[in-house]
C-alpha cells in the first residue's frame, strides 16, 4: 500500500469567537461553548479562498521533503467552496505549486469528505503504478447562513498530503460506506447550505463515522486501544468526542486530533487537519485511526502506521498546525460579515 | 472587458516570483525583463527565468487610506516595497497583521493571495502577497 | 540655431468646473493665447495638445484632432497632435514643439494642454492617475500613486533623517502663494500642523500634502518668426527645454528616494541656456506630492534645499520663490495642463505682470513638470533678454 511522503496544513490567521456571533443573534454563548464545544473559529482573510489555503498547504508539503516537485504525477483537490463553479482549482494550483504539466488534476466534491476522496483517488494511481507520487488536497472557506447554527462552526483551512510509495506513514488500509442520507446540501447556485438539523446526528454523521470505524478495525483485527491517535470528523467539538466514546476510545487518543473547538469546521479539511496535527507530534510506530464524513453520506476510513523515516523528515522546515492555530488576529462580527461578503456592495 | 489574455500572460511571476536573471552579467530581476539595462544587447536570448525565495525585508511601505476600489474591503491596506534575499526590490501588498507591527527592516515572506477579480462572473486574479515572519 | 519666444499665453480657471467640457477648455485657452499674441489661426504652423489620460476620463482618444476641430481651425488642415508623458504631458509638448521651431520646421506653433478630471467619482480618478505607473507590477497589487510618494517618504526620513515638517512645508507655501493668483483652485492659506493633521490618504502623506483632482486647460503660442518676435509687446525667450527619463517603477531604481531624471534634466538645461542657478529668480516645480517637492529640490540644490526650508527662502518675497503660481497643489492639477500653466506663470512673472505676487526684477525663471515620481522629467528656462 501507498504511503504518506509528507504533508502540510494552512490556517488563516482571523479567527471569531463564539461569544461574538452569539452576541449578534442574541443566544446564549454557554450553549454553543458547552453544548457543541465551539469557542471560536477561522474566518478567511479577505483576499483568500479555496485556492489560496490550499497552495499554502501544499507548499508547506513540498517544503517538508526532498521529494522532487517533478516526481508529483497527479493533482486531486477536494472542497465544497471552490472558488469557481467551473474551471479547476487543481489547475490554477500545478501553476501555483510549479508542479509538472505532465499531471492527472481534478476537483472533487463530497461535502467534508472530498479530501479524504483525493487520498484515495491518489492511492489509487500509486499503487497501480500509474505514478510515482501524487498530492491530495482538502480545503474550504465555507459559510453559514448568517444566524443559523452553522454559522459557529463554518470556518476555513486546507491540508495536503503528498502520497507515494515510500514515505514516513503508511496507509495500511482504506475503507469507504456511502449511503443516500440528505443530511446536509447546498443547491448550484445558493449561497449558503441548508441541513437536517438533529437529523444530521444519528442517521447521519455517527451511522457513518461508527459504520467506517469499526468496518476498519473487523477488517484489519484491531481494537481501540490498538490505536496511538484517533481523529474523526469534526463539525463541532461535541460529535468527534461522542463517536469515540461510543466506539471505546479514551480521551488522550483523540485530543491531539480534535481542533473544531478551536478553529470551528474546515469542511474537506476537518479530519485530516487533525490528522497533520497529530503527524506533528508522531513518533515512530504510532498507529492512528482515521475517519472523515461527508454529507449525503459517506466515511472513508484511514489505518496508519508511522514508520522510521519520520525521523529524518524535515518537520520544521513548514509551521506545524499547533503554531498556526496559536497566532491569532481576532476579529468582530462586522468584520466578519464583511470579510465574508455578506454586505451587499452597489451594484450587486 | 475581460483582461483573461493579459492576466494568463504574467500568471508564472505572479504566483510565483519567476523573475530572470541576466547570464551575461548575473544580475537578476523582478519583475521579468527580456533585455537587461546594464547589458542591453549583449543580454539577448540570455534572460534565464529563475524562482525567487520571496523571503525578504521592508525596504520602505505605507499605510493605504485612499485606496483603488477593488482593494475597498481591505482599507486601510499597506504597500511595500520588499528587498528580496536575492536582492530585487518587489512592490506589493502585506496582509494578516496590523500597520503598526509594520516596519522597515521588518522580515517577511511571499503568500499567494487574490489581488484582483472581474467582477462577480469574470476570473479571478491571484498573485504574491507578503506576510510579517 | 534660431530663437524661440513665447508670445502669447492663455488659460482657464482651474478648478471643478462642472459645467466646462473637455473640448470647450481647451478651445478657451487656446483662444486666449491666440488674442494674447496678437496673431490669427491662420498663422499657426502646427497644433501640440498635451494630455494624459482622456481616453479614461472622459473616453476620448484624438484629443489633438478634438480640440483643432472645436476650436474652429479645421478648414485650414493644421497637422495637430497630442503628446502624452504622464503628468509630464505638457512639457513634453512644450519640448516637442520648441524643437519643431528650433529646427526651422515650423515658426508659429500653439501648444496647449488640457485635462477634465471631475467627470468621474474620485476613487475612479485615482485608478486613472495610477495609469502613469506600471499597471502589471505595481497598480495590479493595490499601488496607487500617492502611496509610491508616501514610501518615497519614508524611506527618505529613515535615510536621511528628514523631518516630516521637511516636506510638509510645500504646501502651505503653495497655498499662500495661491490665494495671490485669481486663477487657482484653492485660495485658502493653510498652516503647517493643518497638512500633518489633516486625514490620511498615504501614511504618513495626507490629503493636504496631495495635488487636488482639477479641470483645467493652459496654452501658450511659440515662435521663431522674426516679424511675430518684433511686433509682441512682451516676447520671453525660451533659454533651454530638455527631458530626461529614469525606471518607471521605484523597485527598479538604485535609490528610491532620489530623482536621477530631474538632476538630469535640469543640469543640461542650465548649461543649455548658460546661466547658473544664482541666475535663476523663481521655481516652478511639479508639487503634485510634498515630498516630490522636496526631493527636486534637492536634485537641484543639494542638502541646501533644507536649509531652505528651514530659512523660509521658498517664499515669493524670499531668496528662492517658489511656485509662486500657487503649484499643482493650490492651484490645480489637471495633469496634461500643468506644465504649460507653469509657462504661463513663468511668462507672466517675467512680464511683471504678477500683480500682487510678482517676483521683483525676474529674468530668468526655471520649470520643472515631472510624469510619474522622477520618471520623465522635464525642465524648461525661460527669460528676457
Amino acid at each position: 500500500m501507498s504511503s504518506i511522503v509528507s504533508y502540510g496544513s494552512y490556517v488563516p490567521r482571523y479567527r471569531i469567537r463564539a461569544e461574538e456571533i452569539a452576541r449578534v443573534w442574541g443566544e446564549d454563548p454557554e450553549n454553543i461553548k458547552g453544548g457543541l464545544m465551539i469557542y471560536s473559529k477561522s474566518v478567511p482573510g479577505p483576499d483568500e479562498d479555496v485556492l489560496t489555503i490550499s497552495a499554502e498547504a501544499g507548499k508547506n508539503a513540498i517544503k517538508r521533503t526532498d521529494v522532487s516537485k517533478k516526481t508529483i504525477g497527479a493533482i486531486f483537490v477536494g472542497s465544497e467552496s471552490h472558488p469557481y463553479a467551473v474551471k479547476p482549482t487543481a489547475s490554477i494550483l500545478v501553476e501555483a505549486l510549479g508542479l509538472p504539466n505532465d499531471i492527472h488534476s481534478a476537483d472533487y466534491e463530497f461535502a467534508c469528505k472530498a479530501g479524504t476522496a483525493a487520498i484515495q483517488n491518489v492511492m489509487g494511481l500509486v499503487d497501480s503504478g500509474m505514478i510515482e507520487n501524487g498530492m491530495a488536497i482538502g480545503a474550504d472557506t465555507s459559510q453559514g447562513a448568517p444566524g443559523d447554527a452553522l454559522e459557529y462552526s463554518a470556518s476555513a483551512g486546507g491540508t495536503a498530503f503528498i502520497i507515494g510509495k515510500k514515505g514516513i506513514a503508511e496507509i495500511n488500509k482504506t475503507y469507504s460506506f456511502t449511503t443516500d442520507t440528505p443530511d446536509f446540501w447546498r443547491r448550484e447556485g445558493e449561497k449558503y447550505p441548508s441541513h437536517g438539523g438533529r437529523f444530521t446526528g444519528e442517521p447521519a454523521y455517527f451511522k457513518h463515522v461508527l459504520t467506517g470505524a469499526k468496518r476498519m478495525m473487523e477488517m484489519q483485527g484491531t481494537k481501540p486501544e490498538d490505536y496511538d491517535y484517533a481523529v474523526f470528523h469534526q463539525p463541532n467539538g461535541k460529535f468527534p468526542t461522542r463517536a469515540a466514546k461510543m466506539l471505546g476510545f479514551k480521551d488522550e487518543q483523540v485530543k491531539d486530533g480534535l481542533l473544531t473547538p478551536y478553529i470551528g469546521n474546515t469542511y474537506s479539511s476537518s479530519m485530516i487537519i487533525g490528522l497533520s496535527a497529530i503527524l506533528d507530534k508522531a513518533e515512530p510506530g504510532d498507529r492512528i485511526l482515521a475517519v472523515a464524513f461527508g454529507s449525503g453520506a459517506g466515511s472513508d476510513a484511514f489505518d496508519i502506521t508511522v514508520n522510521d523515516s519520520i525521523k529524518s523528515y524535515k518537520r520544521d522546515r513548514a509551521p506545524g498546525v499547533m503554531e498556526q492555530i496559536n497566532r491569532p488576529i481576532w476579529i468582530d462580527y462586522a468584520n466578519y460579515v464583511k470579510y465574508r461578503g455578506k454586505i451587499i456592495m452597489r451594484g450587486e | 472587458m475581460s483582461e483573461v489574455p493579459r492576466f494568463w500572460r504574467e500568471s508564472k511571476h505572479r504566483y510565483r516570483l519567476v523573475g530572470t536573471r541576466c547570464e551575461n552579467c548575473g544580475n537578476l530581476y523582478f519583475p521579468p525583463r527580456d533585455i537587461c539595462p546594464t547589458c542591453r544587447r549583449e543580454s539577448i536570448n540570455k534572460m534565464k527565468e529563475e524562482e525567487l525565495s520571496g523571503e525578504g525585508e521592508v525596504y520602505s511601505y505605507t499605510v493605504v487610506h485612499d485606496g483603488l476600489e477593488q482593494f475597498k474591503m481591505q482599507v486601510p491596506y499597506i504597500i511595500a516595497i520588499i528587498k528580496t534575499k536575492e536582492g530585487p526590490l518587489i512592490t506589493g501588498q502585506i496582509v494578516d497583521c496590523n500597520p503598526d507591527d509594520v516596519k522597515i527592516g521588518s522580515q517577511v515572506k511571499s503568500t499567494l493571495r487574490k489581488v484582483r477579480t472581474e467582477g462577480k462572473s469574470g476570473i479571478i486574479q491571484y498573485g504574491y502577497k507578503f506576510i510579517l515572519k | 540655431m534660431r530663437d524661440v519666444y513665447i508670445i502669447g499665453v492663455g488659460s482657464t480657471k482651474y478648478g471643478e468646473l462642472w459645467d466646462m467640457s473637455l473640448r470647450e477648455l481647451a478651445s478657451e485657452a487656446g483662444l486666449k493665447a491666440l488674442m494674447d499674441a496678437g496673431i490669427k489661426a491662420e498663422e499657426i504652423d502646427a497644433l501640440y495638445g498635451a494630455n494624459t489620460s482622456a481616453g479614461q476620463f472622459i473616453d476620448q482618444e484624438h484629443i489633438a484632432a478634438l480640440i483643432s476641430d472645436y476650436s474652429g481651425i479645421s478648414e485650414l488642415g493644421i497637422p495637430a497632435v497630442r503628446i502624452e508623458a504622464g503628468a509630464a504631458s505638457g512639457g513634453a509638448a512644450l519640448n516637442q514643439a520648441y524643437l519643431a521651431v528650433k529646427s526651422g520646421q515650423y515658426d508659429t506653433v500653439v501648444v496647449g494642454g488640457v485635462e477634465k478630471m471631475t467627470d468621474v467619482p474620485s476613487e475612479v480618478a485615482n485608478e486613472i492617475i495610477g495609469g502613469s505607473l506600471d499597471a502589471e507590477w505595481e497598480t495590479f497589487f493595490g499601488v496607487t500613486e500617492a502611496s509610491v510618494a508616501a514610501m518615497i517618504a519614508k524611506r527618505h526620513e529613515y535615510d536621511e533623517r528628514v523631518k516630516r515638517e521637511h516636506y510638509a512645508v510645500f504646501p502651505v507655501i503653495s497655498h499662500k502663494h495661491a490665494s495671490m493668483n485669481p486663477s487657482s483652485h484653492f485660495k485658502n492659506v493653510i498652516k503647517l500642523e493643518d497638512v500633518i493633521n489633516a486625514s490620511p490618504v498615504a501614511e504618513p502623506l495626507t490629503v493636504y500634502d496631495t495635488a487636488p483632482l482639477s479641470d483645467g486647460a493652459s496654452a501658450i503660442v511659440i515662435t521663431a518668426d522674426k516679424k511675430k518676435i518684433k511686433e509682441s509687446e512682451n516676447p520671453i525667450r525660451i533659454k533651454a527645454s530638455t527631458m530626461a527619463n529614469d525606471f518607471l517603477s521605484l523597485h527598479d531604481r538604485k535609490k528610491i528616494d532620489s530623482f536621477k531624471a530631474v538632476n538630469k534634466s535640469v543640469k543640461e538645461a542650465l548649461k543649455q541656456s548658460g546661466l547658473n542657478l544664482g541666475n535663476i529668480d523663481g521655481y516652478e516645480i511639479h508639487d503634485s506630492y510634498s515630498i516630490g517637492s522636496l526631493i527636486q529640490m534637492e536634485e537641484i540644490f543639494g542638502k541646501e534645499a533644507i536649509k531652505m526650508v528651514e530659512n523660509n527662502e521658498y517664499y515669493f518675497n524670499s531668496s528662492h520663490p517658489l511656485n509662486v503660481s500657487g503649484g499643482l497643489k493650490a492651484h490645480g492639477n489637471p495633469l496634461g495642463a500643468v506644465g504649460l500653466y507653469q509657462a504661463i506663470e513663468a511668462t507672466i512673472q517675467l512680464r511683471g505682470k504678477a500683480g500682487e505676487r510678482q517676483i521683483k526684477g525676474s529674468k530668468n525663471m526655471l520649470i520643472h513638470n515631472m510624469g510619474g515620481l522622477g520618471t520623465t522629467s522635464v525642465t524648461t528656462i525661460l527669460g528676457v533678454e
